[in-house]
């Protein structure tokens, strides 16, 4: 066996795509920990602090790399598998079997993940690319350290005080959550757990963070929104 | 259970041969008994276009005690029919009531190519089998069976695997066409057993490559598959597969 078919065979595909999600999940707690931030109620100070940090070291840059990279292998990987296993029936049935045996989200990964590329697109586009590339306003805290830091909540509280945005990023949370909701303990079958003592913890602990993190994620926009920070 | 009989409308695909483009044809079938098994009321139904000078309905079927795993039909949206763990043979006409339309489909997947009607070509099915779902013995004595211990808790989930009957049901409702259900319950069954211990890591690797040889897609766990099994087949012999790919991939001598 070469070295390449683990990663190319239609179970190594599936190893990719587990990997690159578990890697996406562990950057979803990260990222939605640092933007809780925002409700510290200290008009941003902690939030922003946290964000430049974010982008200070070499060490999270680098992890930033790494992000990007495992962003593309997931929805690339992801989107030729959909492609290629739909071509595996060329003709279809009269009378689909839709949801007798399996739910509808878990037939719609490839859907439900162009939504979330969609939105990340704009997400880049609204806030990584402003605050990694063109000029934000700096924001000074005297509190021991006295270098600016870029003003991301303000950027945050000006693009979500458009409403389409908020809706925009609430779709988006949805489709992250019924992803979340399949994608989490299928990407521990793919990586080949099969211990049902860790795949009923597995999938309680999915459950819960298919639910939590996304509507933490929606909730941000909704606050700022209505101005509850 | 009280016996009824009833009058039924059937829809069944109709194809001459692998080149013909098929289609569906409705016949009306009358004074069938809830008795009847679904593949009985296809044999009234054949005897009667026989006599009417047609051409019967071709159908796979062997056993008619679902442990063979032939008779594949996909009955209004589900292979093997509405019944849970039950093969087309096994399913009763009490499951339908007087005046109900049944569609009948064959098999559909690349990797299944309709022979004629209902009947589908599962040799790929065979030729995985092939590639490595054995274990090499030299004859000689029968060796006892009781000299090789085995921990009961392994024993009964790999005979859980065995039960198998390489039906093709988890492709014909894999939104994919994953014979991965297949695959890993023959994997299981012998990778659970010392016996199949020696061949281990060569059997995986060798079957998934023929797998995607044979143009079947690859599993998204959607669980399809383990919904319709006649054997009931858990889906956690594709997570324990998955496991003993990685294993060979990343211990394999060459
Ligand atoms: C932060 C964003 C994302 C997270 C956390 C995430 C997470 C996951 C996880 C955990 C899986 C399960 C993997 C497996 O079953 O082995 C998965 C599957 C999948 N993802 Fe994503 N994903 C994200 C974004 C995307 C994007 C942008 C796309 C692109 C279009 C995408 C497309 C897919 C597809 C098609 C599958 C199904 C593949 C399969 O089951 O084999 N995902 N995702
Ligand atoms: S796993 Fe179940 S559905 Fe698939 S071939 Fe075996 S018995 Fe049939
Ligand atoms: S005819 Fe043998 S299983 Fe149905």
């Amino acid at each position: 066996m070469k070295w390449s078919e683990l990663f190319t065979s239609s179970v190594g595909k599936k190893f990719v795509m587990g990997l690159t999600g578990v890697f996406l999940i562990g950057f979803l707690v990260v990222h939605v920990g640092i933007n809780a931030c925002i409700w510290a109620m200290d008009d941003g100070q902690m939030f922003n602090r946290a964000a430049h940090f974010m982008g200070a070291t070499v060490v999270i840059r680098i992890l930033e790399v790494g992000l990007f990279a495992g962003i593309f292998l997931h929805f690339i990987q992801g989107l030729m598998l959909e492609f290629q296993n739909r071509k595996k029936r060329a003709i279809g049935y009269q009378i689909p079997m839709a949801n007798r045996g399996s739910k509808w989200y878990s037939r719609s990964m490839g859907l439900l993940g162009t939504i979330i590329l969609i939105f990340l697109i704009i997400h880049w586009k609204q806030f990584w690319i402003p605050s990694r590339f063109t000029e934000l306003p700096d924001v000074t805290y005297d509190n021991g350290n006295p270098a600016p830091v870029h003003d991301l909540f303000g950027l945050m509280k000006e693009t979500f005080s458009h409403g389409w945005v908020v809706i925009v990023y609430v779709i988006a949370c949805i489709s992250l959550a019924y992803h979340l909701l399949h994608g989490f303990q299928s990407a521990f079958r793919s990586l080949g757990v099969y211990n049902s003592r860790y795949l009923v913890l597995i999938n309680g602990v999915g459950i819960g963070f298919s639910i939590i993190v996304p509507l933490a994620f929606a909730m941000m926009p909704v606050s700022m929104y209505f101005n509850w920070v | 259970m009280e016996h009824y009989t009833m009058n039924l409308t059937l829809k069944v695909w109709r194809q001459k041969n692998k080149k013909d483009n098929g289609h569906f044809e409705t016949y009306s079938v009358s004074g069938i008994s809830s008795e009847m098994s679904f593949l009985e009321m296809f044999d009234v139904l054949n005897e009667r276009l026989v006599v009417e000078g047609k051409e019967p309905i071709a159908f796979d079927h062997d056993c008619r005690e679902g442990i063979c795993g032939m008779c594949s039909m996909y009955i209004n949206g589900r292979p093997h029919g509405p019944w849970e763990g039950t093969t087309t043979c096994q399913l009763h006409m009490r499951a339908f009531k007087d005046g109900d339309t049944i569609v009948v489909e064959p098999w559909r997947a690349n990797a299944f190519p309709v022979v004629k009607d209902l009947v589908v070509d599962r040799s790929a099915f065979d030729r995985i089998i092939q590639a490595g779902g054995f274990i090499s013995v030299n004859t000689g004595n029968a060796v006892d069976a009781n000299a090789i211990p085995i921990e009961k808790d392994k024993a009964d989930t790999a005979f859980a695997a065995a039960a198998c009957i390489g039906c093709g049901a988890c492709v014909a409702a894999c939104k994919n066409s994953s014979a991965l259900l297949f695959v890993s319950a023959k994997v299981s069954h012998l990778a659970l057993l010392p016996q199949g211990d020696p061949e281990r890591k060569a059997r995986v690797v060798d079957m998934i490559a023929q797998m995607d040889k044979e143009g079947f897609g690859s599993c998204t766990s959607t669980g399809a598959c383990e919904a319709v099994c006649p054997k009931e087949i858990s889906i956690t012999n594709i997570a324990r597969l998955n496991a003993e790919y990685a294993r060979a991939g990343l211990t394999t001598d060459k």
